[in-house]
């Protein structure tokens, strides 16, 4: 058959092959990815960037690892939007570097725990999540609250980073950022970012 | 002349090391989800950070090891010289190491870039980029030198291994770093789990399936000494493979906020997958069937034919999740988790202990010390893989149901805390399912160090003489 001794020719050649692995593995990332990847997603009416507090919540978040049992990502299904509240839409995601939807419900999904229970909650829940849900197989994050926020003094290099990257921060935001994290605990930080989640899209305005 | 064959040695038990590491972490927290304070409060044991431990050093650790080591095996074999450039094979054995370690350890101090099986931050970005380039300096500069006409199927495999996982890895990791530790994706939001689930899915199509297939090819004919079925089939398999799977990433995201005709694009391209998979996996069982009966005998030959019945029922479970009205019970439960670990222990960790197997005593230059211990790890490892599919498949199927019913007026029947619940037993099961697997492996980590122990001076010559 002529496409076999065509196949000759490549598996006689390097390059050929070479060349020809990379033309046919980019096609599928060319047409899906290029077009979403380069596509600059407007803001919801309303979200501001995290605050130093929230920003610093959201780093112990993916620190922690998080995401690897908890989604942020309600699904147009009734069950979901029965159970979480109304479903993601992408312009709720601007300031999300890197995104944090998950993809695993050992835990419930966060995107609108925002203004759910209330902060003694969460910090009960956190240093100890079977006082409070007691079948929860959740660890416990008591550790937390013996730690600083901002232990390494990162918080204005990071907002000057993702300002950089186009997160609308004043030099002001920057500026009172230390000042904001002083005497706050690494529990107090992660609590104002899950205070933060989804309230916007859900309809709330933020405090 | 003869072939480099230490570094491939050094690559076997790094990859052996690393399994036994990354599968005990997998068990630990496999053991949390049951007994949820074993973590004792500290942040190196927490389920977070420990689960991508385990998922580092298995994919990372375990599988490139032995996808490395295999290839360097394989690539001298089939083109009759020895490595190019042996200095810089070590040089990327070290370097290869040392990230893994220092990365497990960045891990557990909490490092994280938070994209799922791409968490080590910027500095081990750079260090993986490196390494992937000397290795493809290596692989790609022995087939340059070769004395051998064609160049064989298995490279055709691991050359894209090389090629898209490069890709890919760059890609994703295009970050702009804030401290030593810490960096923010270029990307963010939507456009982010694009990019990430192109990564994601095509890790695990062009390093789990595709780098894999290049160790069938090579192995599987060498063990059962029967040449590949069909040579037609493999070419069109390789390329449909290769063009088919860089489609797939967006079933991840299916009913998320990403336009829909990614989704249905990604769930026609997943189904169509089907095809250039099962088609390797015919040409492999046809074979195979040449020598069944060597399949009563030879531990290494039972491992590679049950690794390719994982490669086929994980390949076929793959296309049936990514389909839309499939996946809304699928998603997010743990039968994702039992799907990947129908490919992670049944194909990519089965296929690679059969190899070991074979490899070391050729590498030793003595017998396998126990053929009765790796038939014992054979059987432990069977009973693993299936009570872990068995258990997950439970778990994930009553979480889909459960999650998504609704009672008569409207609203969901059962509390999330009912559901949870629910899943002690299968992940009790899950646990011992974990606990058997690892038993399996060290049983082979005994086996193959005893036989390493009797070792004699072997170096393989070159052929002579091949044509040019």
């Amino acid at each position: 058959m002529r496409w076999v001794s065509l196949h000759r020719r490549l598996e006689r050649n390097a390059g050929l092959l070479i060349f020809g692995i990379l033309v046919v593995s980019s096609i599928g990332g060319m047409v899906q990815l290029l077009p979403i990847a380069t596509q600059h997603v407007h803001a919801a009416p309303g979200l501001k960037p995290y605050s130093a507090l929230e920003l610093e919540g959201r780093d112990i978040y993916i620190r922690e690892s998080c995401s690897t049992c908890h989604t942020q990502q309600i699904r147009p299904l009734l069950a979901e939007v029965r159970r979480y509240g109304p479903y993601s839409r992408a312009e709720e995601f601007a300031y999300d570097r890197p995104f944090l939807w998950g993809s695993k419900r050992t835990g419930p999904d966060l995107q609108r725990i925002g203004g759910r229970y209330s902060d003694t909650w969460h910090r009960l829940h956190l240093i100890d999540p079977r006082s409070v849900v007691p079948r929860s197989i959740m660890p416990s994050y008591a550790r937390l609250a013996d730690e600083p926020a901002d232990g390494n003094h990162s918080i204005q290099a990071r907002m000057r980073t993702l300002a950089t990257l186009g997160h609308p921060y004043s030099a002001k935001d920057i500026d009172e950022a230390s000042a904001a994290l002083a005497g706050r605990t690494e529990l107090d930080a992660l609590i104002a970012y899950l205070q933060s989640l989804g309230r916007v899209g859900a309809g709330v305005t933020p405090p | 002349m003869h072939y480099e064959d230490r570094v491939v040695t050094a690559f076997t038990f790094a990859s052996v090391t690393w399994a036994l590491l990354g599968m005990a972490a997998g068990v630990y927290v496999a053991a949390e989800l049951v007994f949820p304070t074993i973590d004792l409060g500290m942040a190196g044991l927490s389920f977070g950070r420990l689960r991508t431990l385990h998922t580092t050093l298995v994919l990372f650790g375990f599988g490139v090891s032995a996808l490395i080591g295999t290839a360097f095996y394989t690539v001298q074999r089939t083109s009759h010289v020895r490595l190019f450039a042996p200095k810089l094979a070590w040089a990327i054995f070290w370097a290869w190491q040392a990230t893994i370690l220092l990365g497990g350890i960045s891990i557990l101090a909490g490092w994280n870039a938070g994209k799922e099986y791409a968490e080590l931050e910027w500095p081990f970005d750079i260090a993986i980029a490196l390494a992937w380039v000397a290795f493809a300096v290596v692989f790609f500069g022995t087939i340059a030198r070769r004395r051998v006409e064609a160049i064989y199927i298995s490279n055709w495999f691991y050359g894209a291994l090389i090629i898209v996982v490069a890709m890919l890895h760059i890609v994703n990791s295009l970050e702009l770093p804030v401290t030593l530790g810490k960096s923010y994706s270029l990307f963010a939001g939507a456009p982010d789990a694009i990019v990430q689930w192109w990564y994601g899915h095509n890790a695990v199509g062009f390093l789990l399936t595709g780098g894999f297939l290049g160790m069938l090819y090579y192995f599987l004919p060498k063990q059962a000494e029967q040449p590949i079925w069909s040579y037609r089939l493999s070419i069109v398999a390789f390329w449909a493979f290769v063009y088919t799977y860089i489609w797939a990433g967006p079933h991840h995201l299916h009913y998320h906020a990403v336009p829909a005709w990614v989704q249905s694009l990604a769930m026609v391209m997943s189904l169509i997958l089907l095809a250039p998979s099962w088609a390797t996996m015919v040409n492999g069982i046809m074979t195979v069937s040449g020598a069944a009966q060597k399949l009563r005998t030879d531990p290494a030959l039972k491992f590679i034919v049950l690794a390719l019945a994982f490669y086929g029922l994980a390949t076929f479970e793959g296309p049936m999740l990514a389909i839309r009205s499939v996946n809304v019970f699928s998603h997010f439960t743990e039968w994702t988790i039992g799907h990947v670990h129908s490919g992670a222990l049944g194909w990519n960790a089965l296929i690679t202990f059969g190899t070991f197997y074979f490899l070391v005593p050729r590498l030793a230059g003595a017998p396998l010390y126990s053929a009765q211990l790796a038939n014992r790890h054979f059987w432990l490892a069977l009973a693993g893989v299936m009570l872990y599919v068995l258990s997950m498949w439970g778990a994930g199927i009553s979480q889909g149901v459960l999650w998504l019913s609704l009672d008569d007026l409207g609203e969901v029947r059962f509390s999330f805390n009912d559901v949870m619940a629910a899943m002690r037993p299968y992940y009790a099961l899950r646990l011992v399912a974990g606990l058997l697997f690892l038993w399996g492996a060290v049983l082979m980590f005994w086996n193959l160090t005893q036989t390493f122990a009797k070792r004699s001076t072997v170096t393989v010559a070159v052929p002579a003489g091949a044509t040019a």
